[in-house]
């Protein structure tokens, strides 16, 4: 059983690195786009190997299905000029990927050193019955503080996309 | 035998590589996708937290939720921004939007 949870955990940490570099790094910007879904999807898988299922279907249906909507239909009603060359570097590429670079090192370093002490218990067989208990329980004020937030949200882009008092 | 170390380079590496992507874009709906990346790597992490260190409590899934729902948020009024910038500059390169400074 743990071979196959490795072949699986392999095999999606490559399909999230490869499509994850291939979103920051193709100039064609609708690729780019259709690549971020494939990541958003084995980041899905990632969740079902950690026994996260419930987390896995809404990894699915926002991220993979509106998030990725929103960005499609963004990207078409911004398009201008040559789409082969959509989706460019800026000027200072050479230092953003020292950057990047030096802060992934600082990380393996700092996570390898680590010592992790896990705590007790075992994992319950079904968990959507204990995040539905979480989030009407413990989390019912931040639950609808979220709620606010998400209609904030949608009032503001509705009033940002419709373009203020020029269009009326 | 997979332990918590390789779910967290895993999410570092993501994480680098959104980072990249969000500093060295011209595109502004490239520079979201590259924050996209970025808060699915911190997901990533809160639920590999989650499995490996309390398993009888759902504590990280929870916060991961939580970071999905900011992020359809923030994805929405950013994709709004950039579709109201395009339409009065006809414009979506990030260098181009320095009307603030002089």
């Amino acid at each position: 059983m743990p071979d196959t949870t490795a072949l699986f955990f392999w095999l999606l940490a490559a399909i999230i690195t490869a499509s994850a570099l291939a979103v920051v790094l193709l100039k064609n910007i609708v690729h780019s786009a259709l690549y971020l879904v494939l990541t958003f999807v084995a980041a899905a898988g990632l969740y079902i190997l950690l026994g996260a299922e419930f987390l896995a279907a809404v990894q699915l249906l926002v991220y993979a299905g509106a998030i990725a909507v929103l960005i499609v239909f963004a990207i078409m009603l911004t398009r201008r000029g040559d789409i082969r060359a959509s989706n460019l570097f800026n000027v200072n590429y050479l230092a953003a990927a020292v950057v990047s670079l030096a802060l992934f090192f600082i990380i393996t370093l700092a996570t390898a050193r680590m010592s992790w002490v896990a705590g007790p218990g075992q994992a319950p067989a079904g968990n959507v019955g204990a995040i539905a208990d979480a989030f009407l329980g413990p989390f019912a004020i931040p639950f609808e503080i979220a709620a606010v937030l998400l209609l904030v949200a949608m009032v503001g882009a509705i009033l940002l996309a419709r373009g203020g008092k020029q269009d009326q | 035998m997979i332990t918590l170390n390789h779910y967290l380079a895993l999410g570092g590496l993501l994480f680098c590589i959104g980072l990249f992507g969000a500093l060295a874009k011209r595109n502004a709906v490239a520079v979201l996708m590259g924050i996209e990346l970025m808060l699915n790597a911190v997901n990533i992490n809160l639920v590999a937290f989650n499995h490996f260190l309390e398993p009888a409590r759902v504590t990280g899934q929870i916060f991961a939720i939580f970071v999905i729902v900011v992020a359809a948020a923030e994805v929405a009024v950013g994709l709004a921004l950039v579709l109201n910038i395009y339409r009065r500059r006809l414009d979506s390169n990030v260098d181009d939007l320095d009307w603030l400074k002089w």
